[in-house]
């Protein structure tokens, strides 16, 4: 009885906190540019000079990204609570090749797995009789359609570009995995996987959460994504500001531009051995595209650096031979191009 | 005597789950046999796909990431 109202009452503390917080949220949202300029004329700089646009900038960005993050991030740890992989799992077990792979990609999204996790999940999944297409849709899209991204394109460039890089990214992951899929390729897969594959393997359910464990998880989400990326971020609002403030307008043109034909398997290719998170690359790619940068180029830049990692494919090798490492290179990387060209043709 | 295995592929949050473990059960006296099981066909076979993962007495009882204390204390 007791233990019963003592949640009650940590539930209703929390309810407090989160309608407190939201109100607060809004508050600040709203005013950052007052924000930005009183701080800057207290710096008793103006926006005429180049380094006073190049401060208002950091000034505004900084807690506009902050703020953003730190909200899409709490409600990205609620909603993982309900996808535990295992779950997810569930969904997928018995679906056929094509529902089986929007879904997938679908569940890409709101699923929470670290990439250490991700030969465990992708042998998991194979050994719940989860096609290898429907897989790699799910394996595409985790890192391809990324919340933290979403959450800032939507705060940068509005509900119209998000709407596109979500729906293009959806497509990519499904399309690759339907690709990879029709090319049979389980052979290729590493040959203690496929024993496994053939196998059967246990069940574990998880468990039943209440509230006070999803608004818990949902600040230990804030805690280990935004205390882990910040310093990211500041650093690519820095680099953002630099651009801002110094760079002319339409340098960017000439070679990030949409008359560039090889400006997007540049950006594609560029993307590849760099590893970094999207929230560190939203300002930076802000910046670019105020001075003349096309948003398709950009983009498929962003996705190549998050969803084609050298990290990434260095765990796969554990699972899989190089050809299939290849065939998803290639396949991904023909998808990220697309999708370069149609945003440039498009916006 | 409890029996516990952790399940990880070694990463950062495996090696805090173990840590976590071995202090609470020294904290409580219970006396613990903890090993740990890196190979993956092994993990896989107890149907858990996230790690790290813990397994008392041949049950999995945590699947996902580090267990906070209060559910650690509630194995022993």
């Amino acid at each position: 009885m007791t233990t019963h109202t003592q949640a009650q009452g940590r539930l209703a503390q929390w309810w407090v906190v989160v309608v407190l917080a939201s109100g607060l949220w809004v508050a600040a949202y709203s005013h950052l540019t007052d924000f930005a300029n009183a701080l800057l004329a207290l710096l008793g700089l103006t926006r005429d000079t180049r380094l006073g646009e190049a401060i208002h900038f950091f000034l505004y960005d900084t807690p506009k990204v902050l703020l953003l993050l730190t909200g899409i991030v709490f409600v990205m740890g609620i909603i993982q609570t309900f996808f535990a992989p295992e779950r997810t799992r569930a969904l997928l077990a018995g679906k056929r090749v094509g529902v089986g792979n929007v879904l997938a990609a679908s569940l890409g999204i709101v699923t929470p797995f670290c990439s250490c996790s991700a030969v465990p999940l992708f042998i998991g999944f194979l050994s719940a009789g989860v096609p290898l297409g429907v897989t790699f849709s799910f394996l595409i899209s985790a890192p391809m359609v990324n919340e933290v991204a979403l959450a800032l394109l939507f705060g940068m460039f509005g509900w119209k570009v998000a709407a596109l890089y979500l729906g293009l990214g959806l497509a990519v992951a499904i399309v690759s995995g339907l690709v990879i899929g029709q090319l049979k390729m389980e052979k290729h897969l590493e040959d203690w996987v496929q024993q496994i594959q053939n196998g059967q393997a246990a069940s574990y359910e998880g468990d039943e959460l209440d509230w006070v464990a999803r608004f818990e998880a949902g600040r230990d989400h804030i805690r280990n994504i935004v205390g882990k990326v910040w310093p990211y971020i500041l650093a690519g609002i820095c680099v953002g500001a630099g651009i801002h403030g110094y760079v002319p307008e339409d340098f960017m043109a000439s070679f990030m531009g949409k008359d560039v034909w090889w400006a997007v398997p540049a950006a594609v290719l560029l993307g590849v051995p760099m590893y970094t998170n999207a929230a560190g690359i939203i300002p930076i790619v802000e910046a670019l595209i105020g001075k003349g940068a096309a948003l398709g180029t950009v983009l498929a830049f962003m996705m190549s650096v998050i969803a084609l990692s050298a990290p990434e494919m260095i765990i796969l090798r554990k699972a899989l031979k190089p050809r299939l490492i290849a065939t998803f290179a290639g396949v991904v990387a023909t998808g990220i191009l697309l999708v370069g060209y149609v945003f440039n043709l498009v916006l | 005597m409890k029996n516990i295995k952790v399940l990880g592929t070694g990463c950062v949050n495996c090696r805090n789950t173990v840590a976590l473990i071995e202090a609470v059960a020294k904290e409580r006296g219970t006396e613990i046999a903890l090993e740990k099981v890196e190979d993956m066909a092994a993990i896989i076979g107890y149907g858990v796909m996230s790690t790290p993962g813990v397994v008392v007495d041949g049950k999995v009882v945590h699947a996902g990431g580090v267990p906070n204390r209060e559910k650690v204390e509630g194995w022993f």
